[in-house]
């Protein structure tokens, strides 16, 4: 097996309120491989964003506080650096794609000097050097004509170009590890294809590590290698992309993906999972998807489940699993 | 708007303006636009130039032409009390005019737009302080400020500077940190700090330049504001003191001898006159740049 570029450890990041604490991510754990992708999904408000903005150190202040945990780039504890090394790091070792591609660039500055600020900021080249690294950078993205790209401003660009450029901004400094968060979610479906065959290509060319946070299991299946699903500030189940769809052994993840709806099955209703997520403030004793589940035993509402390794690439965390 | 190339660009760029607004919409357009540059740059070549343009310098009295009417032979604009050139009064006038409301407008806008952003962007603790500051300078009285300086400082050029940047600066602050807030929650801040940017980058790169816009237009419209002020400030004898012309201090000369026996009216209007100009130059200059500067009106 290929090594491992980012190895997260019991992720803890709480949101300090007025109301009080909100565990928003409560005890994570992942890695990451080099040239693979991990897909983190999950409804909105189970922390995939949080666990994100986490690693890149970049939670919403004041309020939003890392509590515990361990975050392993490339053999190093992110969480240990301060401030001024940390923004080393950013966009040259990690970098991250944000959601919408309509706001992520600054509307005043041309393209071109948008990706050269991160190269500008993170290598030491002369200045001669930084265009040719810029149009390199557009190129990878596969953006037509980048010569005369980069003297465009971002009103005269479409979405899915004005994403390709956001991308292009995040891989020009060549990161071990890049962050998608909800890449996909503002583009069409046409483009949203086009998108992740993008993916596939700069990780081939790039070698880098991907994690990928949706809550599209469509977009899951195309693109990951392992997935991560995860409820209440939990990651119930990790597993390689196929087992999940063929065998899941978590119930939520076997609900989740029920309620997918599909177009070779005639079901007369789409199947849905009773009832609401918990409140991150009142989290239910015992397993957190108990009040739920439709297989839940006394146990389940008791004490929290261990994490049960399967496989090497395979855990869950349920009681039902022996 | 997609365009191919650069020259494409430029091609259609050149057909928009002459074939895509109706004539008269881009003539008043443009009016709006010539004649306030027109009037500053007439008034700020006299204020420069004063020594070389103005008839006689600011305080040569000619006994004999008191309260000459405008039209007497030697005083185009007429006379006042002592016999000055009113012509040449109101040339050197706008000298301290104009160098009052342009360095109070500079200062203003300098403090007033880095205090709006570090608000802004840091928040908490720094924005609830510099905001508190900022409604207590709004909500003290002007005039007072001014007549307490010009007491305990005396009055003169600097006083009135002073005077007027001391409270001056709130407004902007208001408006840039409400921009700033804006901003400082768009992705592409994130998107830069994500990069790797420092937080002092974030506020000089990226958010600076996108408040220049609605700073710019507040600007040209302070610059009449500010003689407008300053012609108040000197009305009150708490302004650029005598015999130094400004424009304020010229009205309130005036003032006593608009009625008769000596119903001397020139005194008061001409530099009155001027202060009107420049203040309607400068909404007019103010307006014009939103105009431009709103990428959704340019595109009309």
């Amino acid at each position: 097996m290929s090594n491992i570029v980012l190895q997260v450890e019991d992720l803890h990041t709480s949101f300090f309120t007025r109301m009080g604490e909100v565990k928003a991510v409560d005890g994570v754990s992942f890695f990451v491989r080099e040239s693979e992708t991990f897909g983190i999904v999950g409804e909105s408000g189970c922390g995939k964003s949080v666990t994100g903005l986490s690693i890149m150190r970049l939670l919403p202040e004041p309020g939003g506080r890392v509590t515990g945990g361990k975050v392993i780039l490339e053999g190093k504890n992110i969480l240990e650096l301060n401030k001024k090394m940390m923004r080393a790091y950013r966009g040259k070792m990690v970098s991250m794609i944000l959601q919408d591609p309509m706001q992520s660039l600054n509307p005043v500055y041309q393209i071109g000097d948008q990706i050269a600020e991160s190269v500008r900021l993170h290598q030491d080249l002369p200045e001669n050097m930084v265009e040719p690294e810029v149009i390199s950078a557009l190129r990878l993205l596969r953006i037509p004509a980048p010569e005369s790209r980069i003297n465009e401003y971002p009103f005269q660009l479409s979405g899915g170009m004005r994403q390709r450029v956001v991308g292009a901004i995040a891989m020009s400094c060549r990161p071990r590890l890049l962050i998608a968060d909800e890449p996909t979610t503002a583009l069409d479906a046409t483009i949203q294809a086009q998108y992740i065959a993008l993916f596939e290509d700069i990780q081939a060319k790039t070698n880098v590590a991907i994690i990928f946070i949706t809550h599209d299991f469509a977009v899951i299946s195309r693109i990951c290698d392992r997935v991560g699903v995860m409820y209440a500030g939990k990651i119930v189940e990790t597993a390689p992309t196929r087992e999940i769809f063929k065998a899941p052994r978590h119930p939520y993840t076997s609900a989740l993906i029920q309620s997918v709806p599909r177009l070779d099955r005639k079901d007369e209703r789409l199947f849905s999972i009773e009832g609401q997520p918990p409140s991150m403030m009142h989290l239910p004793a015992g397993c957190r998807f108990s009040p739920r589940c439709t297989v839940s035993m006394d146990i389940c509402k008791e004490q929290e489940p261990p994490e049960i390794k399967l496989t090497e690439d395979h855990s869950v965390s349920c009681w039902r699993v022996k | 708007m997609q365009t191919q190339t650069t020259a494409t660009a430029i091609d259609t760029k050149a057909k928009r303006k002459y074939s895509g607004m109706p004539r008269s919409r881009r003539i008043m357009q443009n009016l709006t636009f010539w004649i306030p540059v027109v009037i500053f740059a007439l008034l700020i070549t006299c204020a420069i130039f004063a020594h070389f343009i103005a008839p006689y310098p600011f305080d040569k009295m000619d006994m004999v032409n008191r309260w000459a009417p405008p039209g007497t032979p030697g005083h185009l604009l007429g006379t006042d009390t002592l016999g000055r050139d009113i012509l040449s009064r109101v040339i050197y006038g706008a000298q301290t005019s104009l160098a009052v409301s342009l360095l109070v407008v500079a200062i203003t806008a300098g403090f007033g737009t880095a205090l709006g952003i570090l608000s802004g962007y840091l928040g908490g603790n720094v924005d609830s302080v510099i905001m508190r500051i900022t409604d207590i300078a709004l909500s003290f009285p002007g005039m007072l400020m001014a007549i307490l300086l010009a007491v305990s400082l005396g009055p003169g050029f600097m006083t009135v500077v002073f005077a007027l940047s001391i409270l001056g600066w709130a407004g902007y602050t208001r408006l840039v940190r409400g921009e700033a807030l804006r901003i400082r929650n768009s992705d592409f801040v994130a998107q830069a700090r994500v990069a790797g940017a420092s937080s002092w980058r974030i506020m000089l790169v990226h958010i600076f330049p996108n408040i220049v816009n609605p700073l710019i237009v507040i600007m040209t419209m302070a610059v009449g504001m500010m003689i407008l002020a300053e012609s108040g400030m000197s009305y009150l004898g708490i302004g650029i003191p005598p015999p130094r012309p400004s424009w304020g201090n010229m009205v309130s000369d005036g003032r006593a001898y608009l009625s008769p026996p000596q119903s001397a009216w020139w005194i008061s209007v001409f530099p009155g006159i001027c202060i009107g100009l420049v203040v309607m130059s400068g909404n007019f200059l103010g307006d014009w740049v939103r105009d431009k500067m709103d990428p959704r009106l340019r595109q009309l």
